[in-house]
């Protein structure tokens, strides 16, 4: 099959689970839900990984420099807070701990 | 890096790509629930992570000396930029947090169309992904900007009420900008010019769009704007899968478009208006309150925390309803210390959670859960409104516009028809508020002028925490 067809197919079966799960998300955590899919875009970062190698002449390397900062402090300021507000609705038992969040560092 | 063949091979990495958008929709079906949605979260992180990995292990990734130092400064700028701001956000200023985050997302999709697209003006480039590019480049660009816009507004940095060109023009000027970007994409897709400025053109028309679309909008109406500024962030980033045949992204993206645009509709229902008229703009704060209508009740009852600690520690049942005051005022924990004390004297406490209460689908909750208020207290709109009429004492606290009975009576209204809290249902209310100004849609309240209303005027929290003490010495 066509590539192409294949990727449009996906799209529209993702678009379809996108819809049926996020459905079921209460609302009350409706703040984090929007901060967690907001980290989710910042998967934009893999196309600045992919076109870095393939870029030439300065103007394009900046773009992308630029492209993959935006798309870093997307995912993991998304991630951070998100974890940081669902931490707040956990069980309150046990003293409140903002620092499990610690596993989400770059990799290079 | 281990260098082995395997590793590198494009199997190895579809199949982490399949691992990793398994991991985020696995994470985000943990968000249905607050106990298993911290570790959905987490998983969802995980999944990036393999995502990115896998991404960097491709065979000719590191080709040329530079590729590696250009992508660790980038992934450096953003981990210092992106990090100390989630780690020292305040809660109360998540909405511009995730405006801004929106923002930098929409516009790393943009400057990646852009540079996508000057690979494809060598030629070469298949025409239908080259469409998928442009959507990507104009929703980007209109999605940067706008959320900026949104930022601005929400900081305050730029007026909330809404800017705008008068009479028709500002919608003849939308739909002109869009045309213009449309235009030229249609040019650079058919090919035959010499396009190198029309990519250029795109992301500036885009830009302008962008800020004429936001710019509009009234304070009120900016966490629908930003739910669906995420909805199109995370559509373009799809697109952009789509262009570089990376399923993952279109998965990822996919989610996100599915999501916000859930959440739009949600909220714009509850505000009951639709969502092509928060576009179109003009509300909250434009329309002055019709007729004065609001004002014909006269007379404000101002009261004092003593009295409302008596009021308060012999009622039944209390319900505290609170807004984004509380958020302002951080008196989120000084709440919690009231409701404590009110149920020490045998007070049933519950709060009454607007859908749209403070700057965000959900904001109230979470300010009250990090004030450690058990989830089971937080009460919805629907689940509430029956109980005022069996309600001794409402206490408002920095609500405004979603307590507003005009919703119900006044036909004239802007807000009319808004499924509000009926708050004036119950025998008493107490209204806390700093002054006497409108809320954020700049409507006044017939609430402040029913005579079973009192006003504490003053800020929130010293309010709160200064009627806590007099219950606790009653």
């Amino acid at each position: 099959m066509d590539s192409l067809v294949i990727d449009i197919a996906v799209l529209v079966l993702a678009g379809f689970v996108g819809y049926t799960v996020i459905s079921k998300v209460p609302n009350t955590l409706h703040t984090p839900l929007m901060s967690g899919t907001n980290a989710i875009h910042g998967i934009v970062v893999l196309g600045g990984l992919l076109l870095m190698s393939q870029s030439s002449g300065v103007l394009e390397k900046i773009l992308l420099v630029i492209a993959v900062a935006f798309g870093t402090i997307n995912v993991i300021g998304g991630f951070l807070v998100t974890d940081r507000m669902l931490e707040m609705f956990k069980a309150k038992d046990p003293p409140k701990s903002d620092e499990t969040a610690a596993e989400e560092t770059p990799e290079s | 890096m281990i260098g082995t063949i395997f590793l590198q091979s494009k199997n190895f990495i579809d199949a982490a790509y399949i691992v990793a958008f398994g991991m985020l929709i696995y994470g985000m079906t943990g968000l249905t629930g607050p106990r298993t949605a911290v570790r959905g979260n987490k998983i969802a992180a995980v999944g990036m992570a393999i995502a990115v990995i896998a991404t960097l292990l491709r065979k000719g990734e590191f080709h040329g000396s530079s590729t590696v130092w250009l992508i660790i400064l980038g992934v450096a700028i953003g981990t210092a930029i992106g990090v100390p701001a989630a780690r020292n956000v305040k809660m109360t200023a998540m909405p511009q947090m995730v405006a801004l985050f929106n923002g930098v997302g929409g516009g790393a999709v943009a400057l990646i169309a852009w540079v996508e697209y000057r690979h494809a003006f060598g030629g070469g480039y298949p025409l239908r992904s080259e469409i998928f590019e442009l959507f990507g480049a104009i929703v980007g660009s209109i999605s940067f900007w706008g959320s900026n816009i949104a930022f601005g507004k929400l900081q305050e940095i730029i007026p909330g009420r809404p800017i705008k060109l008068p009479g028709r023009s500002q919608t003849v000027l939308n739909i002109g900008l869009f045309v213009i970007a449309v235009a030229s994409a249609v040019i650079i897709a058919s090919g035959t010019h010499s396009q190198a400025l029309f990519i250029l053109g795109i992301l500036v028309v885009a830009a302008i769009l962008g800020n004429a679309v936001v710019l509009p909008i009234g304070g009120a109406d900016m966490p629908v704007v930003i739910s669906l500024l995420n909805a199109f962030t995370g559509l373009s980033a799809a697109a952009t899968g789509v262009a570089l045949s990376n399923t993952v992204m279109i998965v990822a993206g996919m989610i996100v478009g599915a999501s916000g645009t859930i959440l739009t509709n949600l909220m714009a229902k509850a505000m009951n208006r639709s969502v092509p008229a928060i576009v179109a703009g003009g509300f909250g704060g434009a329309v002055a309150a019709p007729a004065g209508g609001g004002e014909t009740g006269g007379t404000v009852r101002s009261t004092s925390a003593a009295d409302v600690a008596i009021q308060l520690a012999y009622a039944r049942q209390v319900v505290v309803a609170p807004g984004y005051g509380m958020a302002v005022a951080q008196a989120q924990h000084a709440v919690r210390e009231l409701e404590k004390a009110l149920e020490a004297k045998g007070v049933t406490v519950k709060y009454a959670i607007h859908p749209v209460a403070g700057r965000m689908p959900g904001h109230m909750n979470v300010l009250l859960a990090e004030a450690d208020v058990p989830y089971d207290l937080l009460k919805e709109m629907d689940e509430i409104n029956p109980e005022f009429p069996r309600t001794d004492v409402v206490l408002v606290i920095g609500a405004n516009d979603v307590t507003n009975p005009a919703a119900k009576n006044e036909p004239g209204s802007p807000i009319y028809g808004m499924p509000i809290l009926e708050v004036d249902q119950a025998s008493a209310v107490i209204v806390l508020k700093r002054s006497m100004a409108s809320g954020f849609a700049g409507i006044d309240n017939p609430l402040f002028y029913d005579p079973k209303t009192s006003m504490l005027f003053g800020d929130a929290k010293a309010s709160v925490s200064e009627v806590t003490a007099e219950v606790q010495a009653l």
